[in-house]
C-alpha cells in the first residue's frame, strides 16, 4: 500500500462547499464523492430522526428543570450523525459540550451524556466504553487531546483515528492552531471537524474569520482541507469517511469545514432574537438536513411511509426512556466529592471528608 | 556516585525510559540539543527519536497531547523550559491535567510528568526566572515537587513518573550543577518533607533554591548560639503537615523561606498551617522571609530581591517576642 502524505492530498478547500444533494434532496448531476451505500443513508436518516427528538426532549427538559442547561445541536444533525457514523468502533470521538447528539448516536447511554448539563456530576460516561474523550467545555483544548490520543495509538501501532468536533468560534482559539500544526508535523491521525453555524454565541462569523474559509485555515499547517455541506448529511458522512481512511491509512489528518446552521440559540439561556434576523432562521430552515435526506430516499424508493412511521414510533420511544430516566431524581454522593482528586486521597482530603460527613450527620 | 542535579535527573530519565516502554520525553529543545541545560542529554541517541523528541514551540500543544497521550496509555514526560514559559499551557494544566481525573470519577488517569526549570539566581532575564510554585499548588488535582539535592532530584523524579497523578516537577535552576553524593539505593518518598539538620531553637522551613540557602543559615546562627533545625519540604502540595509540624513543636519558632513574592505565597500556607496546628508550642509568631511582592528584576539587581543567609539569620533574630510592640520587630 503507498501512503499519500497529506502534503500530497492537495491543501485547497473548494470555492464552494462540497455536496451530494440540494437542499430539496435532489442527487446533483455531477457529484464529487461517492454516494454513500443504501444502508449507510438509511442509518443517516434515522440517527438523525433520534437525535432530533433528544435534542427536542433535553430542551424539554431544561423548562422542567431536569436540566441547568441544554445547548441545542437542531440544525446541526448531519454533522453530528454523519461524522460518527463515518469512524468505525476503534476510532475516538473528541466531542464539545454541543454534540449531545454525536455522543448518543456513538452509543453513549443517553442519561449518561445528558449527566454533564444535569449538574449531577462533570462526566456521566466511561470514556474508554466508546472511546469517546470527555466532553468539553473550554473551546479548542480537546483537539490537542485528540492529536495525543492519534499520536500515541500510532506509537502502540493501532491504526485508530481520531476525530475532533469543534465550534467556528474554537478556530480563534489558539490551541486550535497548535492542533493543527502538531497534527501536521506528526503527520497524526486525526480529523478536525469544524461545524461551522455561524455564530460564537452571538458573535457572527463575519467578526470571528478574515479568511476565505475556515478550511482554509489548514493550507498555512500542511493540512489537506475540505468544505463540506454541513446539512448534506450524504456529503458530511463521505467527506469524514475519507478523510478518516487517509488517515488510517498513514495519510496524516484533514481539516473540515461543515457550512451549517444552529436554529436554536446558543442555550436555553441564549436570547438568538438580539443577535441575528428571522428571515435568516427561516432560510436554513429551508435547508433542513432531515427534509433533504427524506427527499432523496423517497424518490429513490428506500423510505416509504411505513418505515418513516417505524422510526419516527423507535424516536419517541427512545425521547420516553431519556424523560424517564431524566425524572429520576439523582442524588449525588457528597462523599464522593473528596475521590478521585488523587489517585489516593491525601491526608487533608481525608479530614475534609470526615469534616463534611460530620456536618451531614 | 557524586552527581550534578542535572546529571541526576538525566540519569533519572534514562533510568525511567529504560525501566518503562511507555515512557516519552518530548519538549522544546530536549532531542539532540540535550535541553538548554543539558537535563536531557544523550536520550535521544540513546533511545531514539520515538521515545525521546522535540515538539514545534507551543508549550499549550505541549501539554495537551501529553494529556492525550496519557489518556491513551502513554506516560509522557514533558519540559517547559523556563518557568515563564509554561504559562501558555496553564489552561491545560489546571483545566484539564489537573481534573480529568475528577471529571471522570477515576476512568481516566493522566500521568503526565511536566519538568519546569525554575526560579532564579543564575541571572537569567525577564520570564526565565519566576517562582511559580504557587499557581500549581493552588491547584487541587497535581502534585507539586521540587528537589534540593541531587540525591532527591533521582529518586523524586522516579517517583513522580511512576506517580498516577499528574506532576509539576520544579527543578532549581540555580542548583543544577551543584554536585553531591547520589546513592541510587536508597529511595526517596514523594509526599514527605526531611529534616536536613536536627536542631533545638527554630525551624527554618525551605524547599527547592532555599534549601542550601538555609542549611548555609544553620550553620551561621550555631555560631551565635541558635541550634537551628532545617526541614526540606521536598513536596510542596500535598503538604506534609507531620513532618512539619513535628518539627515546629519541638523548636517552637518557625521561620519559612522562599524566592517567590510573599503576598499570598506559599509561605503563607504553610505559617497559617501551622498556627493551626501549634500554636499553643509557639514562642514566637512564624516569620517568613520571602522575595519582594516585585516582578522579577533585572540580573543585575536580582540579588536584592532574593533572600540570603542575612536576612534569614535577621529572622532568627527577630524571633524574640517583645511585648512593647504590637508584633515582632521588623513586620510592617
Amino acid at each position: 500500500m503507498t501512503t499519500v502524505t497529506s502534503s500530497e492530498r492537495g491543501l485547497l478547500p473548494s470555492a464552494e462547499p462540497l455536496a451530494l444533494l440540494t437542499a430539496a434532496g435532489e442527487p446533483l448531476p455531477e457529484p464529487v464523492l461517492p454516494m454513500p451505500g443504501d444502508e449507510v443513508l438509511l442509518d443517516l436518516h434515522r440517527r438523525m430522526v433520534l437525535g432530533r427528538r433528544f435534542d427536542a426532549q433535553a430542551t424539554a427538559l431544561t423548562k422542567q428543570g431536569r436540566l441547568a442547561v441544554y445547548p441545542s445541536s437542531r440544525g446541526q444533525e448531519a454533522c453530528e450523525v454523519g461524522a460518527v457514523l463515518a469512524l468505525d468502533e476503534r476510532d475516538w470521538l473528541f466531542p464539545t459540550y454541543r454534540d449531545s447528539v454525536a455522543l448518543v448516536t456513538r452509543g453513549v447511554d443517553p442519561i449518561e451524556t445528558l449527566t454533564l448539563l444535569q449538574g449531577g456530576w462533570h462526566l456521566g460516561y466511561d470514556p474508554y466504553e466508546h472511546r469517546v474523550g470527555p466532553q468539553c467545555t473550554p473551546l479548542a483544548t480537546n483537539t490537542l487531546h485528540a492529536v495525543g490520543v492519534a499520536h500515541a495509538a500510532r506509537f502502540k501501532g493501532e491504526d485508530s483515528v481520531a476525530l475532533v468536533l469543534l465550534g467556528d468560534g474554537a478556530t480563534s482559539e489558539g490551541d486550535t492552531h497548535e492542533a493543527l500544526n502538531f497534527a501536521g508535523v506528526w503527520q497524526a491521525p486525526v480529523v478536525f471537524l469544524v461545524q461551522n453555524n455561524g455564530y460564537a454565541i452571538s458573535v457572527p462569523m463575519s467578526k470571528q474569520n478574515a479568511a476565505p474559509s475556515l478550511a482554509h485555515k489548514g493550507i498555512g499547517y500542511g493540512v489537506p482541507s475540505v468544505l463540506v455541506d454541513g446539512n448534506d448529511p450524504a456529503a458530511v458522512y463521505a467527506v469524514v469517511r475519507d478523510a478518516v481512511q487517509a488517515a488510517r491509512e498513514g495519510g496524516g489528518p484533514t481539516l473540515i469545514e461543515a457550512r451549517t446552521y444552529r436554529i436554536e440559540a446558543h442555550t436555553n439561556a441564549d436570547d438568538a432574537n438580539r443577535y441575528r434576523d428571522p428571515s435568516e432562521v427561516a432560510y436554513w430552515l429551508g435547508r433542513d438536513p432531515l427534509d433533504r435526506i427524506e427527499a432523496y430516499l423517497r424518490s429513490c424508493g428506500l423510505l416509504d411511509d411505513a418505515r418513516r412511521d417505524a422510526v419516527l414510533a423507535e424516536a419517541e420511544a427512545f425521547a420516553a426512556k431519556v424523560r424517564d430516566g431524566m425524572n429520576a431524581d439523582v442524588e449525588p454522593n457528597p462523599a464522593e466529592l473528596f475521590e478521585h482528586v488523587y489517585a489516593q486521597p491525601t491526608p487533608a482530603l481525608r479530614e475534609q471528608a470526615a469534616h463534611l460527613a460530620e456536618e451531614l450527620r | 556516585m557524586t552527581l550534578s542535579m542535572a546529571g541526576a535527573l538525566n540519569r533519572g530519565l534514562a533510568d525511567a525510559l529504560d525501566a518503562d516502554d511507555r515512557v516519552l520525553v518530548f519538549g522544546e529543545d530536549v532531542g539532540p540539543l540535550g535541553g538548554v541545560f543539558r537535563v536531557t542529554d544523550g536520550l535521544a541517541a540513546r533511545f531514539g527519536e520515538k521515545r525521546v523528541f522535540d515538539t514545534p514551540l507551543a508549550e499549550s500543544g505541549i501539554v495537551g497531547t501529553a494529556i492525550g497521550m496519557a489518556m491513551n496509555g502513554l506516560r509522557p514526560v514533558v519540559e517547559m523550559q523556563f518557568d515563564a514559559f509554561a504559562y501558555p499551557a496553564f489552561e491545560q494544566i489546571t483545566s484539564h491535567l489537573a481534573k480529568l481525573r475528577n471529571r471522570t470519577r477515576g476512568r481516566v488517569e493522566v500521568p503526565v510528568v511536566i519538568r519546569i526549570p525554575y526560579g532564579g539566581g543564575i541571572g537569567g532575564v525577564e520570564h526565565h526566572c519566576d517562582s511559580s510554585e504557587l499557581y500549581y499548588t493552588h491547584t487541587p488535582g497535581l502534585r507539586v515537587v521540587t528537589p534540593g539535592t541531587p540525591e532527591d532530584a533521582y529518586h523524586l523524579l522516579r517517583a513522580s513518573i511512576d506517580s498516577p497523578d499528574p506532576v509539576i516537577f520544579l527543578e532549581p535552576k540555580r542548583l543544577y550543577w551543584g554536585k553531591s553524593e547520589v546513592d541510587f539505593g536508597a529511595g526517596v518518598p514523594m509526599d514527605r518533607a526531611v529534616v536536613r539538620r536536627a536542631g533545638a531553637d527554630v525551624t527554618l522551613i525551605a524547599y527547592g533554591p532555599m534549601v542550601p540557602v538555609a542549611l548555609e543559615t544553620a550553620e551561621a546562627a550555631g555560631e551565635e548560639g541558635w541550634d537551628v533545625e532545617v526541614v526540606d519540604l521536598r513536596t510542596l502540595s500535598p503538604f506534609d503537615d507531620e513532618t512539619v509540624a513535628a518539627s515546629v513543636r519541638k523548636t517552637g519558632r518557625a521561620v519559612v523561606v522562599h524566592e517567590a513574592s510573599g503576598f499570598c505565597g506559599y509561605g503563607a500556607e504553610v505559617a497559617a498551617r501551622l498556627t493551626e496546628r501549634c500554636f499553643h508550642h509557639l514562642h514566637a509568631p512564624i516569620l517568613r522571609v520571602t522575595g519582594y511582592d516585585i516582578p522579577y528584576p533585572p540580573p543585575k539587581l536580582e540579588e536584592h530581591h532574593l533572600p540570603n543567609v542575612d536576612r534569614v539569620l535577621d529572622a532568627i533574630a527577630r524571633l524574640q517576642w517583645d511585648d512593647r510592640v504590637d508584633g515582632v520587630v521588623g513586620v510592617a
